[in-house]
């Protein structure tokens, strides 16, 4: 096991370096220049400009600032924003805890949703429940986050008047107002997220499910006179959650992404929204960083869905 | 417009028989700007109406939280390197320029105890000197004295070459000195008509030289103070975090009485502009919201909610097409569009007439921009049609057939014009943007019918206005016959504005393409006028020379005037915010305030 672990952590080095490589030359060739603003504006010399560029490298051949960044990356230091100068591990460090909240909230929201739902609809195939869950879920995944966002904006927001439509990270109020205005203001972005999320990852636990329930040792456990609900969470989910723990934790990096369009929507100031105004501004450092991070997190969440996988089903070894 | 007839205008103004604000008006039609006409008026002796301000409240404080909505947050808080409007506004809330611009073109002090002028013996005879008085008792946030070592400073600062501050324009022309702990003097090399750049407006903020000292140069990324301003203005810094969030509070000992009047302010940034008008004109969750690019049908609608409106500000952006003078196809030492070849249609000027006549100006007011979209004249071929108040423009298709037809330019079995071989088939290209897209159909088809067949290209923003060396699809190479978008006049003054025509300026291989003709068109009259004005002290002759620069690139059709893009922004009904076409949207934070 151990020796497994060391051989995967191992592997993970080429596999970041190559990552590395291709992002940074993706980067490197898309068109843009993050000082396009100052090359606009009549009021601002051109020397300005050529002096920005040269002083943050941006003159340099694309190998030279490859190696310059991967060694400043081994020292710890991620870089610093053209756009507003400040160090790109702060930004994504500032930003992190309200992804977190946010898109994390949304999947547990998402993964409870889902259990249900699929359990019950599971336990009765063909029934009611089952057809109008299935048909909700397939309605959910169909339809694109920024679409039901919108929706829920229009409806919510403007035609009832219920909740604000602007996330704001900062609430000025204390005590219970504060988590009355934190618990509002989050409503709609979660219930987007995890709708979307959640219709999928039903489909998937109703499937799941339903291929352990039929097996003879849930036979053997009802014959033993077992209650149902002790049948059911003891003996079939035990069993029938191995798959749906790998999906979920190969879905964790995600938390940390963001969601990009969402996060737009409902102005959330997260990973995601930064990402893309990153984006738009042609500011590398903040995009090689963000990405990065994500990079980092698929692999390590792709190693522990594997650890975890082999722990719950102690068929699978390692080697 | 000549200048005899200026004076006239101005004695007219003089005697009471044309309104101040007619004037400013007819000037802006003119291709000048406000601040200039104001100057015009100031320097004829006639007297400066003094600003009246609407500022009602009569203690500090007790307004709550002022919320403002930036659907692109601020990403810095340096002014002297806020490049976009974005920065300088978010720098705005807490920085103070010595002078403002209001909505006529006047300058307001803000830190300056008077406006320089030639009877306070502020400006001397001969345009070189310019003394600031400041004002006495103002103090920094944190509690030190403002005095004109921090002016004096800002200078040193913005024009270290290695600070790279985006100021550096506004102040490199001069010398800065001490007079005293309350005044400045600035010494321009050359007679300087246009002094009132440097520390006034957007690009004029003043930061602290007792924070920034340490910081010149190329240590300027590392001060604290860039990312936790201590300024003069009405609110104190509370916090910020990059295109989200910047707070601020009161400031309890701003140096105006009875302001300011919110406790707090947000600035909350993100998004995109539709939402963000959602979020002022139709929930009310914001007072304010920035730089409307919507749609005016959707502003209508959303103003019917009755909880705010749109605020419309005139200022001098224009949305015009521009002719290449150079032909694109011939490649002539490794670039196109050399400034060593003719274009072989726009030789004739009967093809810019023509073209001129076929932009309908008038159904891309009314079915694209509204009221964010103003249809422009042809203006100066007559006097007689400033007067009016309805610019007229000509849209004559059977005209332009008319021009044609005359020139020799025949019709070939496919409909398309053709004379000596070369064919009326010209290219098109602007950015990627809605309404742009919209006005490229409506030219076309009009072009149709007079016989020239357009094709339109349409490139990502990101890529036709970058500055990239290496992509043909650049603005300023200009790989084109034709292209639209619009030029934006940052400044109170015409004067950097109108280098775009003048024929050292040509973007070519040589120069990156960084020369800002890239029309590439040149004329030894413009070039003269251009330099005339450059140190030409009597305002009214200087805005003669303006007007005729103008005149020569509208008369010879080096671009096509579009529309004028009037400043849009959505206001909560109660909320009284005075804004300005030539300056910042914050810049006279101080007296913002909500009816109770």
């Amino acid at each position: 096991m151990s020796r497994y672990l060391l051989r995967r952590l191992l592997l993970t080095i080429p596999s970041l370096i190559a990552i590395s490589v291709i992002l940074f030359t993706v980067l490197a060739l898309a068109p843009g220049d993050p000082f396009e603003e100052l090359a606009t504006n009549p009021a601002i010399p051109p020397e300005v400009r050529a002096n920005l560029r040269a002083q943050f490298g941006l003159d340099d051949p694309v190998t030279l600032r490859y190696l310059r960044w991967s060694k400043a990356m081994l020292q710890g230091d991620w870089g610093f924003s053209f756009v507003s100068r400040v160090d790109a591990d702060k930004l994504i460090l500032q930003r992190l805890p309200i992804t977190l909240l946010v898109v994390g909230a949304s999947q547990v929201v998402a993964l409870i949703l889902a259990l249900v739902v699929g359990v019950l609809a599971a336990m009765r195939p063909y029934s009611l429940f089952d057809q109008v869950a299935s048909t909700l879920a397939f309605i959910g995944f169909s339809l694109p986050t920024f679409f039901t966002g919108l929706l829920f904006i229009l409806l919510f927001s403007i035609h009832l008047d219920w909740l604000p439509i602007v996330y704001r990270a900062d609430i000025s109020a204390t005590g219970w107002r504060f988590w009355w205005e934190h618990a509002k203001q989050a409503v709609m972005p979660v219930a987007v997220l995890a709708l979307f999320q959640g219709a999928s990852w039903t489909r998937y636990v109703r499937s799941a499910v339903l291929d352990v329930i039929r097996l003879d040792y849930v036979t053997t456990a009802r014959a033993k006179g077992l209650a149902e609900r002790v049948v059911i969470v003891k003996h079939v989910l035990r069993n029938a959650l191995i798959p749906v723990v790998t999906l979920v934790a190969l879905q964790m990096p995600i938390v940390f992404g963001g969601a990009i369009v969402t996060e737009q929507i409902f102005r959330v100031p997260g990973i995601g929204s930064l990402l893309i105004s990153a984006i738009l501004a042609n500011d590398t450092p903040v995009i090689m960083a963000v990405t990065f991070v994500f990079a980092i997190l698929v692999i390590a969440f792709n190693l522990i869905a594997d650890l975890l996988y082999g722990w719950l089903d102690p068929r699978i070894s390692y080697r | 417009m000549d200048e005899r007839r200026l004076r006239e205008l101005i004695a007219e103004v003089k005697a009471g028989r044309r309104s101040r604000r007619d004037f400013i008006r007819l000037m802006v039609g003119l291709g000048l700007t406000a601040p200039l006409a104001a100057q015009m008026l100031a320097s004829s002796g006639v007297a400066l109406a003094q600003p009246k301000s609407n500022y009602k409240p009569t203690k500090r404080g007790g307004g709550g939280t002022l919320r403002l909505l930036w659907w692109q947050g601020a990403t810095l808080l340096n002014p002297h390197f806020a490049v976009g409007t974005k920065d300088q506004e978010g720098s705005r809330i807490f920085y103070e320029p010595l002078a403002g611009w209001d909505p006529e073109g006047n300058l307001v002090p803000i830190l300056a105890a008077e406006i320089p002028s030639q009877q306070n013996g502020g400006l001397s005879a001969d345009g070189k000197t310019v003394v600031w008085k400041l004002k006495k008792g103002v103090k920094w946030h944190d509690g030190k004295a403002f005095t004109a070592d921090d002016v004096v400073f800002n200078w040193e600062y913005a024009t270290d070459p290695a600070t790279n501050a985006v100021t550096i324009g506004s102040y490199k022309e001069c010398k800065v000195e001490k007079v005293d702990d309350h005044a400045v003097r600035l010494l321009f090399q050359k007679p300087t008509p246009f002094w009132a750049d440097a520390y006034v407006g957007a690009r004029g903020m003043i930061i602290p030289k007792h924070l920034f000292g340490d910081y010149r140069g190329a240590k300027s990324r590392e001060a604290p103070a860039n990312l936790k301003p201590v300024g003069t203005g009405p609110y104190t810094f509370v916090d910020f975090k990059p295109g989200d969030m910047v707070r601020g509070a009161i400031n309890m000992d701003y140096h105006e009485p009875n302001r300011p009047y919110f406790d707090a302010i947000e600035m909350k940034g993100g998004g995109d502009a539709v939402s963000a008008a959602r979020a002022v004109l139709q929930t009310g969750e914001y007072d304010y919201a920035w730089n409307m690019q919507v749609e005016d049908e959707i502003l209508k609608r959303l103003e019917n909610g009755g909880r705010g409106h749109a605020d419309i500000v005139a200022g001098a952006n224009i949305e015009h097409i521009q002719l290449n003078n150079t032909d694109p196809s011939k490649e002539v030492d490794g670039e196109r569009s050399s400034i060593k070849t003719k274009h072989p249609a726009f030789a004739d000027p009967a093809v810019r007439d023509a073209l001129n006549l076929l932009v309908d100006r008038k159904a891309v007011e009314d079915h694209i921009y509204g009221r964010t979209g103003i249809a422009t004249a042809n203006f100066l071929n007559n006097p007689a049609r400033f007067r009016s108040p309805n610019m007229k423009w000509a849209f004559n298709v059977d005209k332009a057939n008319a021009l044609l037809d005359a020139a020799g330019w025949k019709r070939g079995a496919d409909g398309v014009r053709e004379k000596n071989g070369v064919k009326l088939k010209l290219g098109y290209q602007t950015s990627i943007n809605q309404p742009r897209q919209k006005n490229q159909a409506i030219v076309k088809q009009a072009c149709q019918k007079a016989g020239i067949e357009l094709e339109l290209k349409a490139v990502t923003a990101s890529v036709f206005f970058s500055s990239d060396v290496a992509n043909p699809d650049t603005y300023t190479k200009f790989y084109n016959d034709l292209q639209m978008y619009t030029t934006t006049m940052p400044q109170a003054d015409p004067g950097v504005f109108m280098n775009q025509f003048c024929s050292w300026e040509v973007a070519t291989k040589e120069n990156k393409w960084q020369g800002r003709n890239i029309t590439r068109w040149q004329n030894a009259d413009y070039d003269k006028a251009y330099r005339d004005a450059e140190s030409e002290l009597d305002a009214v002759k200087r805005a003669a020379l303006f007007i005729r620069m103008n005149d020569l690139v509208i008369e010879n059709r080096v671009v096509i005037p579009v529309v004028y893009r009037p400043r849009v922004a959505a206001v909560s009904n109660k909320l009284h915010a005075p804004t300005s076409g030539w300056d910042n949207d914050l810049w006279l934070l101080k007296d913002w305030y909500r009816d109770a």
